[in-house]
């Protein structure tokens, strides 16, 4: 027997008649695996531990957000899409509300839209804490994921105290927001964001700069700024990348230019980059809520117009109007104009959108949004390949796939 | 009475009586009890409560009955095997770690000799060359519960720590080289006994942290690598592999995979201040010269189980405060920077004891 049989025969499981002899190997990653938040299955090839090949499969959250929609009242899909990034609901709530406004052609009174950028940039702040966390956690600083954890949780109380519930916030209405600031909410909030401030030095202290740290996520899974572009990808991923593109400055929607903040951008667009970006985001977000709470105007929150919201109840027994509007509303909903648009709103990952087309009638015939993950998870493979399997764990930590919000 | 005495007397028995007093009244019980530290501490570090809440009638103490709770759930649990698993080697595999870790203890003494009685079960000749062969022998575990799992991840895990075991034995040897040559001895107890000496009359003890300063820290480092602990822990690679060469095991087996690694831990920190601490030895205790013999011996013993429980916590502390290493950042580490490191480090030692001694 020579060399070369011995090899041939080791290479083959006598019992099962298997071939081992080729390098690469096949293993599926998710869809119930640790670092796969969500539920995506990431099919890699490996040659030992360097990643050759991979495919991401989706859809395994898929609820049917857009289906359902469509059998709804366009009011009635406001709660729906609190479930679709689950780490920022108010974004949502807040970006599909804009959408109906632009629809309608209206406008909330400044008091609502100030109180929504506060609780916007609330939820931003949520989600790169949470982005953060996972990322830190992933590669074994477990410490950090809960300290990002209990600054969320801080804020979070603040999302409760304005709308009731943590997740399922339900807050905006088309012209307005279900609440007003509660009492005492401003003066909340200067504490918890000195708190917030607090944590993230720490973190600053004990993460940015670890070599350990660095080490693991600087180099890794860089894109480059053309194939960033190509791939469609927005917000925090596309910053990291060197491009200033957010939509709160490039669209700018809402108040947001009349307040003063700056657009980080990172240069290679590495894990380390977006880590540094969203960092940033944090701090730029805390100054754009303190900005916004000191120029918070008095005045309704809800806007007055007509067949917007339920009348008061005065007018419902008192005049035939009111009593008319209540009607319509109750048995056929708001009625948007007919025609279609597409509103793009900066959400925690990037850029939101929802793309509406209404007939007129109170059920809208289209309800799409656009998920920022979507391209992300697609450029997965550009990002991988070459790279060690370790560092799936960051480079989809960075990601920060939400499920919810990808499969909709 | 007399025909007792005479009979634990006898060398053998004597070993077996010091190591079911050290190994199970002392390693086994500590290694168990650090879970629950680790868990505390952990809690503490991160703003949690931590453990409280298993009870027996009212009383948790602490969350001292988690231990009893987890110790039993593993005993109820069932003993699974994977589909198309080498079953004897995957059988024995998670024993290899723990019989590693435990025989440590045989050449370690936890408090001075009384006349012909030493606080130790073997003071063999070759010392800590039985600790490197028994190191090594802790690479199996792993290796065999990795590939004898019939599972990717387990197998990517079993390779990972393979390689880096094998690895950091190469300078774990080198770094303790250094301390050979200082005190001319492998036997452990000529290494206690040299450190009891001091410097500049008796101001400063002449211990290995002292003066192989280079070679605590590199020794240090190989063995939180080999024991497959934060920031070495890429073998279990808990977010990626999922939990690496042991991901298939449950019940008493994964059991004894944790179990073997506080008492691992228990043993790197026992090992360090043994070598590098002074041991048992109080320093300047030699100054009060009337001292009777047994305060003297529970003063070591007290001396020994504090170093040995700081470097216990000091593990503790590390593993929750830095991120971990890439596996080819680990091998990078070693490879390329402790190896040449622990090269200098012994010849230096060399140069110095050839020049000055």
């Amino acid at each position: 027997m020579t060399d070369m049989t011995v090899l041939q025969s080791r290479s083959e499981d006598a019992s099962t008649g298997e071939d081992f002899s080729a390098s690469v190997m096949s293993i599926e990653i998710g869809p119930a695996h640790p670092a796969m938040h969500g539920i995506v299955r990431l099919t890699t090839q490996l040659d030992g531990e360097l990643i050759v090949g991979m495919e991401a499969e989706i859809g395994y959250l898929h609820r049917g957000f857009e289906k359902e929609s469509e059998n709804s009242k366009w009011i009635q899909v406001i709660p729906y899409t609190d479930r679709l990034n689950y780490v920022s609901p108010l974004l949502c709530n807040i970006g599909y509300s804009m959408a109906v406004e632009k629809l309608y052609g209206i406008e909330a009174p400044r008091r609502a839209e100030f109180t929504r950028v506060i609780m916007g940039e609330i939820s931003r702040i949520t989600d790169h804490l949470t982005c953060l966390g996972a990322v830190a956690m992933e590669i074994g600083a477990f410490t950090f994921f809960l300290w990002f954890i209990k600054a969320r949780e801080y804020l979070w109380e603040l999302v409760e105290e304005m709308t009731g519930a943590r997740l399922t916030t339900n807050w905006t209405r088309f012209g307005g927001n279900a609440f007003d600031l509660p009492d005492g909410f401003l003066s909340d909030l200067s504490d918890r964001l000195a708190k917030l401030k607090e944590v993230l030095t720490e973190c600053d202290k004990l993460l940015t700069r670890n070599k350990i740290f660095i080490d693991r996520v600087k180099d890794v899974g860089a894109i480059s700024k053309e194939d960033a572009l190509s791939y469609g990808f927005t917000g925090p991923m596309l910053r990291a990348c060197g491009i200033p593109f957010d939509v709160r400055r490039a669209d700018s929607y809402s108040v947001y230019d009349e307040l003063d903040f700056e657009i980080p951008v990172g240069s290679t667009g590495d894990c380390f980059d977006r880590f540094l970006v969203r960092m940033e985001e944090i701090r730029q977000s805390i100054s754009i809520i303190e900005q916004a709470a000191d120029k918070m105007p008095e005045g309704p929150f809800m806007t007055d117009e007509r067949m917007m919201h339920y009348p008061d109840k005065k007018d419902v027994y008192g005049n035939i109007e009111g009593l008319i509007d209540h009607f319509k509303l109750v048995m056929e909903g708001h009625q948007p104009p007919a025609g279609e648009i597409y509103m793009p709103t900066e959400g925690g990952n990037g850029e939101i959108g929802f793309y509406l087309v209404s007939d007129g009638s109170g059920d809208p015939v289209r309800v799409r949004m656009r998920p920022p993950c979507f391209n992300f998870v697609a450029a997965m493979p550009a990002m991988t390949v070459g790279h060690y399997v370790a560092d799936i764990v960051p480079i989809f930590g960075s990601v920060n796939m939400i499920g919810g919000e990808l499969d909709r | 009475m007399e025909i007792l005495l005479e009979i634990i007397m006898i060398p053998a028995v004597l070993a077996i009586i010091k190591i079911v007093v050290i190994v199970l009244l002392f390693a086994l019980p500590l290694g168990t009890f650090l879970t629950l530290m680790e868990r505390k501490w952990s809690a503490m570090i991160q703003d949690r409560v931590g453990p409280n809440r298993a009870n027996i009638g009212n009383f948790t103490g602490h969350g001292i009955m988690h231990l009893a709770a987890d110790g039993l759930k593993s005993i109820f649990k069932e003993d699974t095997m994977p589909k198309g698993a080498d079953g004897f080697l995957y059988l024995i595999a998670p024993f290899f770690g723990l019989i590693a870790a435990v025989a440590t203890f045989a050449i370690i003494p936890i408090a001075g000799p009384i006349g012909d009685f030493t606080f130790q079960v073997t003071d063999i000749e070759p010392g800590l060359l039985f600790i490197f062969a028994i190191t090594s022998l802790s690479v199996y575990g792993a290796v065999l519960a990795g590939t004898s799992s019939n599972s990717k991840f387990a197998l990517l895990g079993g390779t990972r720590a393979s390689a880096q075991m094998i690895s950091y034995e190469v300078f774990m040897g080198l770094a303790l080289m250094g301390i050979f040559m200082v005190y001319g001895t492998t036997r452990v107890s000529g290494i206690v006994d040299g450190q009891n000496e001091y410097w500049f009359g008796s101001l400063i003890p002449m211990w290995g942290v002292f003066t192989q300063p280079l070679g605590f820290v590199l020794f240090f480092t190989a063995l939180v690598a080999e024991t497959k602990r934060a920031p070495f822990d890429a073998p279990e690679g808990e977010s990626e592999i999922v939990a690496g060469y042991f991901l298939e095991y449950s019940g008493m087996r994964w059991s004894a995979f944790m179990l073997a690694e506080y008492v691992a831990l228990v043993g790197v920190a026992s090992l360090i201040t043994t070598l590098f601490f002074g041991g048992y030895h109080v320093p300047w205790l030699h100054l009060w010269e009337s001292a009777p013999q047994w305060l003297v011996t529970i003063l070591q013993i007290i001396k020994f189980s504090v170093f040995t429980l700081f470097f216990c916590w000091f593990q503790i502390q590390l593993r929750w405060t830095v991120p971990k290493f890439r596996f080819d950042q680990t091998m990078a580490l070693g490879w390329k920077k402790l190896l040449p490191l622990s090269l200098i480090n012994l010849f230096v030692t060399a140069f110095v004891i050839l020049a000055f001694a």
